[in-house]
């Protein structure tokens, strides 16, 4: 497997990397550390649980708002049980790979970094499919946000 | 050496009564040598966060499934598997997992389809252990390995494939999906990935029972009486009946293959796990829809 990592923002491909070389029994004890890694909610979003999108494509519930601030940098904002762990590993990963990036850096993470991370034949593909979409609605939250600005 | 059986009297009326055991007889078995205690989770790394001490973990997915062919591990590789996991023939097996049991009962399920002697099902399942507050650990469990036999797998007896649906087709049908997937206005679960069926609505002549309506709150099964006028009174089964029942890729309708077969004691229950992702891709393959015409 090929990484292009010109194309990813230098967190994130380390995450990419880290997980694409390590052996398959590690992978699923680091994804099992970014679930753990994942903050929780500030108190404007735990208290108002609407404000944040859910991603029906994951197995588990899954919510996200993404913010922008001054510096038209990315904010994440995740939410996922306890109980479902490999769900927010995904947003964990995601978490300490994009937060506080420019938007633009954000919009340039191409579609297919979930397939790098060789989480496919640990976690299955099916699940997998919960993480890009994750992606894809962070994403297209921040156009959004860009957008309205 | 199989255990005794658990003699609680709430499972006592099931027609099997030892296919079932509660939180409190496997809390007191734990230790018991000739007792293997297997986790099945829909989330692959639920058992991670803490399990059952000395639970073992068994992924639906990556390891009953073969990973290029869909189908189960053929007899050598699950012979494999069990020694690995350190079971035995001879163990007592009890599965349990998260979301009322529906990824354990399908474990034991394709366990059943090498006819390991003793599978139960513990009662109630992650949830309930957990919400009593009984231990649980994240210490890799320790067990030696097994010299498991190679057993050849046996799909006749409880596993309908598409041509035996076709041929089954007029006798008692079972769509345990929910009954906007049964109906044809959703490909898939509400809030689930859809997982790439075409078609959507139900094989001719199924009735829907959706899966959870087994289920209690607490992810035991509902009573005897209550599952039996689920199954006899509304959906009309009688036990003579041969009965196919599919669900999505057969992991919810093994739940209900476990009510009918083990606690009505119905003789003859086939679980079709090509389910919706085969029916609803195939070529020609008759559907039916219920969808009322959009006012």
């Amino acid at each position: 497997m090929t990484t292009d990592a010109g194309t990813l923002p230098p967190a994130l491909a380390e995450i990419v990397e880290d997980f694409a070389s390590s052996p398959p029994r590690d992978r699923l004890e680091m994804l099992l550390e970014y679930s753990q890694s994942l903050p929780s909610l500030p108190e404007r979003y735990a208290a108002h649980p609407e404000r944040l999108e859910p991603v029906p494509e994951c197995q588990s519930p899954l919510f996200v708002a993404t913010e922008l601030d001054e510096e038209r940098r990315v904010h994440l904002f995740v939410d996922a049980p306890a109980e479902s762990p490999t769900t927010r590993g995904f947003a964990g990963i995601f978490h300490a790979g994009l937060d506080g990036l420019p938007a633009g850096d954000v919009l340039a993470v191409p579609g297919d970094v979930t397939s790098r991370m060789a989480l496919a034949e640990v976690v299955s593909p099916l699940r997998l499919r919960g993480a890009s979409a994750l992606l894809g609605r962070v994403q297209r939250q921040v156009r959004d946000l860009l957008a309205g600005q | 050496m199989a255990l005794p059986h658990d003699p609680d009297p709430r499972l006592a009326e099931y027609a099997h009564p030892e296919k079932l055991v509660t939180t409190a007889w496997l809390a007191e078995h734990l230790d018991d040598p000739d007792l293997v205690v297997v986790e099945s989770d829909e989330d692959i790394l639920l058992y991670e966060t803490g399990h059952i001490p000395g639970a073992v973990k068994v992924d639906w997915h990556t390891e009953l499934n073969d990973q290029v062919t869909r189908d189960y591990l053929d007899a050598e590789r699950f012979a494999q598997l069990m020694r690995a996991k350190g079971i035995g023939r001879d163990h007592t097996v009890i599965f349990y997992g998260d979301k009322s049991n529906w990824w354990a009962a399908y474990a034991l399920w394709v366990f059943s389809l090498f006819g390991h002697p003793d599978l139960r099902l513990l009662d109630g399942g992650r949830a309930k252990w957990e919400a009593e507050g009984r231990p649980m650990t994240t210490d890799a469990p320790q067990r030696p390995q097994t010299d498991y036999p190679v057993v050849e797998r046996d799909d006749a007896r409880i596993r309908a494939y598409r041509e035996d649906v076709l041929a089954h087709l007029g006798k008692p049908l079972i769509d345990v999906r929910s009954p906007d997937e049964y109906t044809g206005k959703l490909l898939h679960m509400a809030n689930y990935p859809q997982e790439g069926a075409l078609r959507g609505g139900h094989i001719p002549g199924a009735r829907n029972v959706p899966w959870a309506r087994a289920a209690n709150d607490d992810g035991t099964f509902k009573s005897r009486a209550e599952l039996e006028q689920l199954y006899r009174g509304e959906a009309g089964l009688a036990e003579s009946d041969d009965v196919v029942v599919y669900c999505r890729i057969g992991e919810r309708s093994s739940h209900t293959w476990f009510a009918l077969t083990h606690l009505l004691g119905f003789e003859r229950v086939r679980n079709y796990d090509g389910s919706w992702t085969e029916w609803g891709n195939a070529v020609r393959l008759p559907i039916e829809r219920d969808l009322e015409p959009e006012a």
